[in-house]
């Protein structure tokens, strides 16, 4: 069976970085959609052998219907200062969360986000096998978390492989 | 596998609303990166111009129950943030139901690649058999939001930019719309080829060594023969760090003698539209057997040899190479092929 992951909403991202990681302190420098991605692909690949080897053939599709809302907010807000901040205005994209991940797993293959109109597995589904048609990839990390804000989110993900 | 034609292009720029309008100003060196928005008065700016273009776009094409949509931005409408819905799916929504679209619309938001990476959703679609066309539409409008957050940043040129020259000092923002229609039904450029890599390395800068933009030149060199690329169109930002990248992604790849060029110098970087923009743009120059002058380019600026001229070159060959990269790492190439040929 497929392993399904998942994080509550409002839950304590910092308490299961310590549990999980412990030892990635660019974690603490993420905004939340980041930090959400990046603990669910722990939660999924944390036990895999051979991890951290680079690697071409593991894809990441992270999907949502708010895209990155609230770090924009969070970076509106800090263009009222004299010095916006430079540190939020580089998560103000739905796919850096890919990028974290890709970072800290060394996935060099393909990374994308999709932003849907709502959490439509069977539209996700397809887009997934459509990514197969790339002659690399072999598997992919698949999320969806919809963060309208810092505080309330649905997060999910799992591992699809290649027929 | 199903071959992939485009059969429909349209555009919505500052320099002009046609193709040939478009070409002729990069071709003269014309350069206009802002709309004049006056007398505009509708709720999204940003809505309308990617309307206009998927419009231009579909002219003549029926659109059926199985037509898709993809939408390629960066970040929408953004200019309205904490005043109105600015999610992405809604532009997405309003672009769909304006043009008679009954699929989900998919809108694809990768960073400075979105226009490769949502022609190749496009691509994958029609191959799917799921769809019998998809509209690409790409769009970004000038905001504050963006400005400020490339300033700090300090990304930024405070003149024209020059890609790939010695003195450049960053990128300039632009904004357009532009848009192509798929279909397996056959048309005069085929998208043979496409592929997205990771750096892997960075969120906000490019890899020293050029790892994804390489993987994805490695990826598409596969099913081409070296002697038939006419062009590549680069990405050519003029930022220090992506013109470096890209000369070093080439160089490994052993394409430094390629002629590449870039044409940031004439529409800003429009973001989410510059994919499939500078693609329309170099299909025009390929019909007309040239590879157009990269606008701001004088004096060699990068370690490895780049192809790259100021001037207007004459160009033969089958087929063009579009590459992307942007922020998280992201890295796109793909390949336009003339008439089918192989």
């Amino acid at each position: 069976m497929k392993k399904e992951v998942s994080i509550p909403s409002g839950a304590n991202l910092t308490a299961i970085y310590r549990e999980l990681v412990g030892n990635y302190p660019k974690f603490f420098k993420m905004d939340t959609l980041s930090k959400l991605g990046f603990l669910l692909t722990e939660m999924l690949v944390g036990e895999e052998e051979g991890r951290f080897t680079p690697r071409e053939d593991r894809a990441v599709l992270v999907f949502s219907r708010s895209g990155c809302l609230a770090n924009d907010l969070n970076y509106a807000k800090s263009m009222e200062e004299e010095f916006p901040s430079p540190a939020l205005f580089v998560y103000t994209l739905p796919n850096i969360v890919a990028g974290e991940i890709s970072i800290r797993n060394k996935y060099e293959g393909e990374t994308s986000a999709y932003v849907l109109e709502k959490y439509d597995r069977p539209l996700i589904d397809a887009i997934v096998r459509q990514a197969f048609q790339d002659r690399i990839t072999r598997d992919a990390i698949v999320a969806w978390i919809d963060c309208p804000s810092d505080s309330e989110w649905t997060a999910l993900a799992w591992i699809e492989t290649k027929d | 596998m199903t071959k992939v034609y485009c059969i429909g292009k349209g555009l919505v720029t500052p320099l002009g609303n046609t193709v040939e309008e478009v070409f002729e100003a990069a071709r003269e060196g014309r350069s206009r990166r802002l709309f004049e928005r006056d007398g505009f008065s509708g709720a999204s700016f940003f809505d309308r111009i990617a309307i206009e273009a998927a419009q231009k776009a579909i002219q003549g094409i029926e659109i059926t129950p199985r037509t898709g949509l993809v939408l390629s931005t960066t970040k929408g409408n953004i200019e309205h943030i904490g005043k109105a819905d600015i999610s992405l799916a809604a532009s997405a929504r309003s672009i769909a139901d304006s043009i008679g679209i009954k699929t989900s619309p998919i809108v694809v938001s990768n960073a400075c690649i979105s226009g490769i990476a949502a022609l190749l959703q496009g691509v994958r679609m029609i191959r799917s058999g799921e769809y019998d066309s998809v509209v690409v539409v790409g769009a970004e409008v000038h905001s504050d939001f963006v400005h400020s957050g490339f300033d700090c940043l300090k990304a930024l040129s405070p003149e024209p930019c020059r890609p790939f020259d010695k003195d450049r000092r960053g990128l300039n923002l632009g904004e357009a719309a532009a848009a192509m229609v798929l279909s397996a039904r056959e048309g005069e450029w085929e998208i043979s080829d496409g592929v997205i890599r990771n750096d892997a390395n960075h969120i906000s800068g490019p890899s020293r060594t050029g790892e994804g933009c390489y993987k994805c030149l490695r990826y598409v060199m596969e099913g081409v023969n070296k002697e038939d690329i006419a062009f590549i169109s680069v990405h050519g930002t003029a930022t220090p760090y992506n013109d470096e990248m890209e000369s070093i992604a080439l160089y490994r790849a052993g394409l430094s003698d390629i002629p590449v060029n870039a044409l940031k110098g004439i529409f800003g970087h429009t973001l989410g539209a510059a994919g499939i923009l500078e693609a329309i743009v170099s299909m025009a120059a390929f019909e007309k057997g040239i590879v157009l002058p990269t606008k701001g380019f004088s004096e060699m600026g990068v370690t490895y040899p780049v192809n790259v001229s100021a001037k207007e070159r004459p160009a033969g060959g089958k087929l063009f190479v579009k590459l992307l990269s942007g922020f998280g790492g992201v890295n796109g190439a793909m390949v336009f092929r003339k008439g089918g040929a192989q």
